[in-house]
């Protein structure tokens, strides 16, 4: 197992890159947060048409997350491989195919994710910033979301594992992210299937198991800061922040 | 390019039957594996409850692994890795038996029951501590007061999760393709090349997909309703 790692780690690493596309774990990191930072405004976008009392917004952003919560992932990504092509009229790498269905899924995900933390907040919040004659696009942008955002940001991190995982699609489509390169390994070799696997499943526990820890450690920080608010406060309540949308893959 | 849309084709005939016997197999896989998370996942929680130091590790161990490697990864590491050192004897059964169906019935399975653990423990940790020592003070032993107090109540806290767990069970179905398991997903692939349909074939198996989703969600949150507790929220 240590020989397999000794003579193939860059390519786990870095994929073939200096003479090469970029692979392995790194593209499976850059993927995952390219996705993730791309998602992160289309989620706010979602999450504040879902809750809006408009239902033109309202029944769009909610048919999106069912559709998300619906369908595997991999079939989203085998319509934006058949669709994009179609409708742009270029040809799209499996980076791109890849990054277009992690955003069109995060961004439903993230949506819930900020929707639980926008609706955890004391109906007050709204109700006073209205009150001193903030406009709606002030009020969230001011009041609602720095304190909503705030609450949800180990949320965020859990989802950002979550889009680790999914990356690991990218192997059906041929992206040459680490489960590609653990197969590319894997049919050089032959003979030691079990521990090229091994390996690849070692590699991404390591680093979601590493991310899951820095998510409960905020997890830890933000419940003692609002714990901290309550308090002062006493008597306003604080939802539990529940995860919304459990995710796996 | 001339645009027409043909779902007719899809639909009929040997496609037709193909997709059939796609969802049919979809649909065992999900269930066999649904039962297996359900059976392996209470075993976890029960493992734990006890309370010794090396059960709760194994546990532990198990759920951080599960949670944290790729469900797609877990799949490839059955039916190319771990079936690879089973003897030989066992692995030539498998083969002739449908060897993918049954190493993506495990993993699936294994790794939801992980999720599955979870969900009954914080269920479990929801209910006051204040109901188990009540039910012993009123003469229940250890087993009778988990049947009749703790465990009535905390799995009703624990429906919605293994609803949405269920929901993404069937839909992780779908990875089982990656190792030629002839599920939906795969044979949607299958029609869709032998015929160049794409969007017709996306469209079938996107429909079913969704609708059985839709129908997994309704049917939980109905059955939240109707086992919910009179006068809690």
């Amino acid at each position: 197992m240590f020989d397999i790692l000794r003579d193939n780690w860059t390519l786990l690493l870095i994929g073939q890159y200096p003479h090469g596309p970029l692979g392995g774990i790194v593209l499976t990191i850059l993927l995952s947060l390219s996705a993730l930072v791309i998602a992160f405004p289309l989620g706010i976008l979602v999450a504040l048409a879902r809750i809006s009392p408009f239902p033109f917004l309202r029944a769009p952003a909610t048919g999106l997350v069912y559709m998300v919560r619906g369908i595997p992932l991999l079939m989203v990504i085998f319509w934006v491989y058949f669709l994009v092509p179609v409708l742009t009229g270029y040809p799209v790498t499996g980076f791109m195919t890849m990054l277009c269905a992690l955003v069109i899924y995060d961004s439903a995900y993230l949506g819930e994710i900020i929707r639980a933390g926008i609706e955890a907040l004391p109906k007050g919040q709204t109700e006073a910033s209205r009150a001193l004659g903030l406009s709606y696009l002030k009020t969230v942008r001011a009041v609602i979301l720095p304190q909503a955002l705030y609450n949800v940001v180990p949320s965020m991190v859990t989802q950002f594992v979550s889009t680790v995982k999914e990356t690991s699609l990218g192997y059906i489509i041929n992206v040459q992210e680490i489960s590609f390169a653990a197969d590319q390994i894997n049919n050089r070799l032959l003979t030691k299937p079990f521990s090229v696997y091994l390996i690849l499943a070692l590699s991404y526990f390591v680093l979601c198991y590493a991310l899951t820890q820095f998510a409960q450690y905020l997890e830890r920080r933000v419940t003692r800061k609002r714990a901290g608010a309550r308090a002062r406060n006493s008597g306003a309540t604080a939802a539990s922040l529940a995860d919304p949308l459990p995710t796996e893959n | 390019m001339k645009l027409h849309f043909d779902l007719a084709t899809v639909l009929q005939g040997n496609y037709g039957a193909l997709f059939l016997h796609g969802i049919e197999l979809t649909l065992a896989m999900a269930v066999l594996a649904w039962l297996l998370s359900l059976v392996v996942g209470i075993l976890l929680t029960l493992i734990r409850l006890t309370n010794n130091r090396i059960a709760t590790a194994f546990v532990s161990t198990f759920v951080a692994y599960h949670r944290n490697v790729p469900m797609l990864v877990q799949i490839l590491f059955w039916y190319f890795g771990i079936a690879n050192v089973l003897p030989q004897g066992l692995q030539t059964l498998l083969n002739e038996y449908n060897g993918q169906f049954v190493f993506a019935v495990i993993a699936i399975g294994l790794c939801s029951a992980a999720y599955l653990s979870e969900d009954i423990r914080s269920g479990l940790r929801a209910i006051p501590y204040g109901q188990y020592e009540a039910s012993r003070a009123l003469g229940l032993n250890f087993l009778n007061g988990m049947r009749y107090v703790v465990l009535p109540q905390a799995l009703r806290n624990a429906i919605p999760p293994m609803v949405n767990h269920a929901v993404l069970l069937f839909k992780n179905t779908s990875l089982a393709m990656a190792i030629g398991a002839a599920e939906l997903t795969y044979v949607t692939r299958q029609i869709e090349n032998e015929t160049f349909l794409s969007f017709e074939s996306y469209l079938v198996a996107t429909v079913v997909y969704l609708t059985l989703s839709l129908v997994i969600m309704l049917a939980g949150a109905r059955l939240a309703t109707s086992y919910r507790i009179p006068g809690v929220k």
